[in-house]
């Protein structure tokens, strides 16, 4: 079962010397007779960039509705530190028919911020929104509600963010844009934990690479040491398929 | 919870059509059932075709009676539109001119006047079920009335022969000039001569016959008696065992109500969940701990904002229907009462449905199938199905709140019974109930 809010008490030391701040602890979901997660353990510390690959199916968003609290695991925790866990959905999760201001206005009420509008104006200001504030979000392109998605998720300052494919509805431009403003988060302390099919995201932007498939989680370490292991020094992509066909999977 | 309220209710300001539907929708009910109760309905239009000589007679027990004064009774219930013959009156109907026509046949005198045959008028309909169903039972009624006005004149000239057999008088009635003695007269006379017989035989003979007509005219009084009452053999005597005698105009009032408080409160209810589920938004708000709303949190804002919006427009319905038939104003705060635990339950039903349904299309449809046979079911009278499929219905409509609300509501407007304590005792139930229903969907989608 989930242990939630655990206290800074729980963090510790990661391996690069920051602070823990989310650890999952064998995680198990299962759905009848289907096992979408197989006793998945790994921990998250600040600053660190993590990126979560695998093949469709692989139980990917699974373990990172489980990790927001939006999903209850069938066995084992999740240990957070005090500050919030950040979730960016693959959908985006917005009222089309209010404004992006009036979006985020909501979102910081209910997360109780201490002042909504200085809350408000810093994510508008951070996700370049502030000239679509008074636009209906229904009226917004991918790209924009993509960025109000990822600013909801932010609203709360968390310490942990987990965004789940957020670059997928993205022309390359935006997604510049988009990891240009993750980097900047990761630089301030936040851990990001991202999910992704487009497999040199990871490379590019992830410090370590987490490997799922069918539930299972089959590699934690960088990028280098996946394709290391795989026996593919240049492509990254290539790399990856060869490690799970290494592997066995597919 | 405020926060989220008020956010729907924005979401709703914006929705254009839907708050037109919501406006407009009970405002068409409160119109339709206000001019439908208001305005008395319009005798139908029938084609008659009379082929008899015009002038026509009967005799009736010596009485001539005109076939007009039958065919005008039977004809007072309907606009007669006259036709000249049986084709122009087929093709009135066809056209839908004439919901039916009434054919008159040459012999309908004769054969009335035969005392054998029974008479017979033609009835020509078309259309579908329901406008047959209603063609057979207006020409039924008016046939029904024709013929009991003439077995009314029937037995007025059959106890004026009775009279005259017991009491004696003149024939002339009876197309004969002569004075008979009546049957009532014949045993005193006869006693009287036998007194004066010598013969013993004679006499007794004579006695004999004066106890048959003695007993003759006392059973032709009884007769008689037969006679009156053989028009109108049953009158009923009405006794309800609770609550106040309703009027049909103010239950079609609570009625139109209850289907309005239930659609619009029912259809907010399970589109404002599964407008969460659609917008991805239910995860974000719930998930934790800790949660930026709790699930019961949530369920609770939805039902307020569907309880509030249909309890104004059945509030609203009732003081606008109220301009055409007449509702006792010093009972609203029963209305109130009664309004307010029927859309709270309604609320709670529409959340279960929203839990249940995963987009606001299937959960407006899941409203809709839910809805109609529920107010269809809960308007079945008992003892108008078999007595099995009725405790059937009784145990579908038990357990869901059109019904209780239906109640509740008949006995804030009408006083009638059950009280209003019962059905909003039992609404508050379903309430609890449905309530849980929708909490458990919600723990189902997580």
């Amino acid at each position: 079962m989930r242990a939630s809010g655990t206290t800074s008490g729980a963090a510790s030391e990661g391996a690069a010397g920051s602070a823990e701040v989310l650890r999952a602890e064998r995680l198990a979901k299962r759905y009848g007779e289907r096992q979408a997660l197989a006793e998945v353990s790994f921990s998250a510390c600040a600053s660190e960039m993590i990126a979560l690959v695998g093949p469709n199916g692989a139980g990917k968003t699974t373990l990172l509705s489980i990790l927001a609290g939006a999903q209850l695991p069938s066995s084992g925790a999740v240990r957070a530190s005090a500050g919030a866990i950040g979730w960016v959905p693959q959908q985006p999760a917005l009222y089309s028919k209010l404004t992006v201001a009036e979006n985020l206005r909501l979102f910081a009420r209910l997360a109780r911020a201490p002042d909504v509008r200085v809350a408000v104006a810093r994510m508008l200001e951070q996700t370049g929104l502030a000239q679509r504030a008074d636009d209906r979000v229904g009226s917004l392109s991918g790209g924009n509600r993509q960025r109000v998605n990822v600013a909801l998720g932010l609203l709360s300052s968390p310490s942990v963010v987990l965004l789940d494919e957020p670059s997928s509805a993205l022309d390359p431009g935006q997604r510049e844009r988009l990891w240009a403003f993750i980097a900047e988060l990761a630089s301030k302390g936040t851990a990001v934990l991202f999910s992704t099919h487009i497999v040199s995201e990871a490379e590019r932007y992830a410090q370590r690479v987490l490997v799922l498939d069918e539930g299972e989680l089959l590699f934690d370490g960088s990028p280098r040491g996946l394709a290391a292991q795989a026996g593919h020094a240049g492509d990254f992509e290539a790399a990856f398929v060869a490690y799970l066909r290494g592997a066995g999977r597919r | 919870m405020r926060w989220l309220l008020a956010k729907d209710l924005l979401i709703l300001r914006r929705s254009r059509l839907l708050v037109a539907l919501l406006v407009l929708y009970p405002i068409a009910i409160a119109l339709l059932i206000g001019f439908a109760i208001s305005r008395g309905p319009s005798a139908p239009r029938v084609a008659i075709v009379d082929e008899t000589a015009p002038g026509q007679s009967f005799t009736l027990g010596g009485k001539r009676v005109g076939l007009a004064e039958y065919t005008d009774e039977l004809f007072r219930q309907v606009h007669v539109v006259r036709v000249p013959t049986r084709a122009a009156a087929s093709e009135k109907v066809s056209s839908g001119d004439v919901i039916a026509a009434v054919v008159i046949p040459p012999d309908i005198v004769q054969k009335i006047s035969s005392g054998v045959s029974q008479a017979q008028v033609e009835v020509i309909y078309n259309g579908d079920a329901l406008q047959q169903s209603f063609v057979r039972s207006t020409i039924d009624s008016a046939l029904a009335q024709a013929n009991l006005a003439l077995s009314e004149q029937i037995t007025d000239v059959a106890v004026r022969d009775l009279d005259l057999l017991l009491a004696g008088g003149s024939l002339q009635a009876l197309g004969s000039g002569q004075n008979i003695v009546g049957l009532s007269h014949i045993s005193p006379a006869l006693k009287d001569v036998a007194r004066r017989q010598s013969s013993a035989s004679d006499r007794a003979t004579l006695v004999r016959i004066a106890g048959f007509a003695s007993f003759a005219a006392q059973n032709l009084g009884v007769a008689k008696n037969v006679l009156t009452t053989v028009s109108a053999p049953i009158r009923a005597k009405s006794t309800l065992l609770a609550g106040k005698r309703t009027p049909l105009d103010t239950y079609a009032v609570v009625v139109a109500v209850s289907i309005s408080l239930m659609f619009v409160c029912v259809l907010l209810a399970a589109g404002g969940i599964a407008l969460e589920r659609e917008e991805n938004t239910m995860a974000r708000l719930t998930r934790g701990p800790p949660a930026l709303v709790s699930r019961e949190g949530l369920l609770a804002a939805k039902t307020t904002l569907a309880a509030g919006s249909s309890f104004l427009v059945a509030i609203a319905m009732l003081l606008g229907i109220s301009t055409f038939v007449p509702l006792d104003l010093s009972r609203i705060g029963l209305w109130v009462l009664a309004v307010a635990f029927g859309a709270l339950a309604f609320g709670a039903l529409g959340i279960a449905i929203g839990a249940l349904a995963w987009e606001v299309r299937a959960a407006s449809l899941l409203a809709f199938l839910l809805s109609l046979p529920l107010a269809f079911l809960a308007l079945v009278p008992s003892g108008s199905v078999a007595h099995g499929l009725y405790d059937v219905i009784s145990a579908i409509s038990f357990v869901f709140p059109f019904k209780a609300a239906l109640q509740a509501l008949d006995a804030a407007v009408n006083g009638s019974s059950p009280s209003i304590a019962i059905s909003v005792a039992h609404l508050l139930g379903l309430t609890f109930l449905f309530g849980a229903l929708g909490r458990l969907g919600l723990r189902r989608a997580q």
